[in-house]
């Protein structure tokens, strides 16, 4: 795979590898060796002297596709002495891992997570990190730190901000004569009037976007998920309006469908079978060095008077578990690495893959996002950026995902699907708050 | 005493040494996680193994009220609809071919069966990446370009269902060979003393003699398998996922219960009581299904 693999952010958005029963039941079966494989510590990147020292920490990691990224946290954790940290390095269903991991005694102490979700907090699985990240807490992009906060505690440590958006290819534009669309009707005419016989205008995922824009059209519709009040944010014709817009781009088979590297892999974009494509930042390397400077990028556009631009943001935050046997020491190690050692923090940004830093400090810092397509997306991420809400459970995200899944192919009532999904997510949000 | 316990040559002991390991695995890896299971359907148990919230038949409710769980059976409804009959009558087609060959018979037996030790995950693969993904360079799509139509997005189209012929085509591959050893196997053993009474007869080669000779012999052999298929049918999950899901969820079609299941109990969900509760659900219509299909076809009574 490539870079692009592992660096999503929003919760929705992780990559399921390929899975099949015999695969998930071996999974479910091996978690009580990795837990023992844990306590071996088979490599811990770490040179000879210092080891031994202090209480024994796993700390995970999901699997970054950009090279030396997995060196480069092996490194950081040799570097702490206070405790002789094990790093594993965990390819497959992360999310997946590390919710069943957290039922049993043998998952980590420290572990990277796309959350935490509501329920993992409410059930008790991770620990209070407010006081580890109380001295910088203004410091760090409150977009991406409002998620991890729940009844005012911190509950993960943002590690590095992920953002989406749309790349377009300029010289394709010009020839079909064709403005970079700043609203969504000029998106769907701008892919209209980009499909040809061989290429197409718009590349939203394999499933024509139901899956990936999520919350995004909304957004760009004006609305939200969720209230500031804990109320449902999109049950307006508002949304209606804008995903209905959605199957339009779909009728009219202005569409990329059933390419062989899903979204988040810009390899459509770049091998020229799509004039546009929703993808994210992480991507911006591989797009340059394949067209150069034939591209451009854009936030999702507007839509109806009361619309904004939307990128979705989110970040993966370092998490304590509950069920660790050195808490204390494993909340010592995220403050360390998280809070304290910006020069690490920095180096795990921008060094191997691009990523926004979620310290604003380190972001207003880092030489690579200064210039060109990467300079914008920061500026788009601090202008438009949306996070997931935490009260978005995953069971409202597979109600918007299947509504939006409806309109976009089936053609589904607009109205009447916004208001199924508006319901369900009703429901959980009783749900949660009935709990806290 | 000892001696007693032991049995006549040791008898008890061997057997405990041969059985013993075998019932231990069904014990822990089988009866259980069944059981605990099962007491998980009664409680609240989202992101725990060990809850303590009896909620009662809540849970059976909620599942029984999704309409994503009655959809997903209905998938399988139609799943096997399609699958149980193509790959019974494929099979057999086979069976009756290979079984006529005069040579070659070992080899074509073989390249039939061969897809059978292929992986789900890996035809599922290659279903949707070569052979059936939607631009243009895709197998199926260069073929239509041959014809000149235009390139169809086979897993993401929803009307025509065009996702069916993939699922079902991906499936029929894998297991229309092993079913036809089967049936093979099913063949050899009809006495030729009954072809050659038909024979003298006055039984015509061809349809007659099959439609009245092989396939009523055939009729244990068939049962055994329109049985196996069924049960295959409702655990299909492999294919489904591999072909259909993306890294965002799974789209609202093709859902099969497992699927269905996999996503409600294993995602970022988590919700262990309710996946159990329909799991035990779908557990009770395989049960009758099995049941009410073994009377009917009135398997386990002896041939008349």
């Amino acid at each position: 795979m490539t870079m692009s693999e592992s660096t999503r952010s929003d919760r929705a958005s992780l990559p399921l590898p390929h899975l099949g029963r015999r695969g998930l039941l071996a999974a479910g079966g091996g978690l009580a060796a990795a837990g023992l494989l844990t306590a071996c510590g088979s490599n811990t990147g770490r040179g000879s002297g210092g080891a031994g020292s202090g209480p024994a920490l796993s700390q995970w990691y999901h699997q970054y596709g950009e090279a030396g990224t997995e060196q480069a946290v092996k490194r950081y954790a040799a570097a702490y002495k206070p405790a002789d940290v094990t790093v594993q390095w965990r390819p497959g269903n992360y999310d997946q891992q590390t919710a069943a991991a957290l039922l049993t005694s043998n998952g980590p102490d420290v572990f990277e997570v796309n959350g935490p979700t509501l329920d993992q907090i409410q059930g008790g699985q991770v620990v209070d990190l407010t006081a580890e990240i109380e001295a910088v807490r203004s410091d760090f992009n409150q977009a991406v730190l409002a998620p991890k906060i729940f009844d005012g505690k911190v509950w993960a440590v943002p590690q590095v901000i992920d953002m989406q958006m749309l790349f377009y290819r300029k010289s394709l534009l010009k020839k079909a004569g064709v403005n970079p669309p700043q609203t969504l009707d000029e998106l769907v005419d701008a892919a209209g009037r980009l499909t040809t016989k061989d290429v197409k205008g718009l590349f939203l995922g394999n499933d024509g976007g139901a899956g990936v824009m999520g919350g995004t059209p909304l957004f760009a519709a004006g609305l939200e998920l969720v209230t500031a009040q804990g109320t449902v944010g999109f049950d307006d014709p508002a949304a209606a309006t804008a995903l209905g817009k959605l199957h339009t781009l779909y009728k009219n088979k202005s569409l990329l469908l059933g390419a062989p590297a899903d979204w988040s892999d810009p390899s459509a974009f770049t091998q020229g079978l799509t004039a546009m494509q929703w993808c994210g930042l992480w991507a911006v390397p591989q797009v340059q060095k394949a067209l150069g400077d034939d591209f451009g990028v854009l936030p999702f556009p507007r839509d109806g008077a009361s619309g904004r631009p939307a990128v979705p943001v989110g970040a993966y935050g370092s998490a304590v578990s509950a069920r660790s046997k050195h808490v204390a020491a494993g909340k010592a190690f995220v403050k360390w690495l998280w809070v304290d050692r910006t020069d690490f923090q920095e180096d795990f940004s921008t060094s191997y893959g691009f990523h926004i830093p979620a310290r604003i400090s380190l972001a207003k810092r880092a030489a690579k996002l200064r210039t060109g397509a990467a300079a914008e997306a920061v500026r788009l991420t601090t202008e438009y950026g949306h996070a997931n809400p935490l009260l978005w459970t995953s069971a409202s995200t597979s109600a918007l995902m299947d509504a939006t899944n409806r309109i976009i192919k089936d053609g589904a009532s607009p109205a009447a699907q916004v208001k199924a999904a508006a319901a369900t997510a009703a429901a959980e949000l009783k749900r949660v708050q009935k709990q806290s | 005493m000892l001696a007693r316990l032991l049995g006549p040559q040791k008898r008890n002991l061997w057997f405990w040494i041969f059985t013993g390991p075998f019932v231990l695995g069904l014990i822990v890896f089988t009866y259980v996680p069944l059981l605990w299971s099962i007491t998980l359907s009664f409680f609240d148990a989202r992101n725990t193994v060990t809850p303590t919230h009896f909620v009662g038949l809540s849970n059976y409710a909620t599942v029984l009220g999704d309409s994503a769980f009655t959809s997903s059976l209905l998938t399988f409804a139609v799943f096997s609809l399609f699958i149980v009959p193509a790959t019974y009558a494929l099979s057999l087609g086979l069976a009756l071919m290979v079984h006529r060959l005069r040579f070659a018979r070992a080899f074509f037996r073989s390249v039939f069966f061969l897809p059978t030790a292929c992986s789900y995950v890996v035809a599922s693969l290659i279903w949707k990446m070569s052979i059936f993904n939607g631009v243009r360079f895709g197998l199926a799509n260069t073929v239509l370009r041959w014809f000149g139509a235009d390139p169809v997005a086979w897993l993401s189209t929803t009307h025509p269902p065009w996702y069916w012929l993939v699922i079902v085509t991906v499936r029929l591959w894998l297991q229309a060979g092993f079913y036809m050893v089967l049936l093979l196997a099913g063949l050899q053993r009809i006495p030729r003393a009954l072809y050659e009474a038909a024979a003298v007869d006055g039984a015509r080669p061809g349809w007659q003699t099959f439609r009245y000779i092989t396939f009523p012999q055939l009729r244990a052999t068939s049962v055994a398998v329109v049985l196996l298929l069924v049960i295959n049918a409702f655990q299909a999950f492999d294919e489904f996922y591999n072909l259909l899901s993306t890294a965002n969820g799974y789209p609202p079609y093709a859902r099969p219960p497992l699927v269905y299941l996999y996503y409600v109990a294993l995602g970022q969900g988590q919700q262990l009581g309710v996946g159990s509760a329909g799991a035990v659900v779908l557990a009770l219509i395989i049960a009758i299904v099995t049941v009410a299909q073994a009377r009917w076809f009135g398997l386990g009574r002896k041939e008349a």
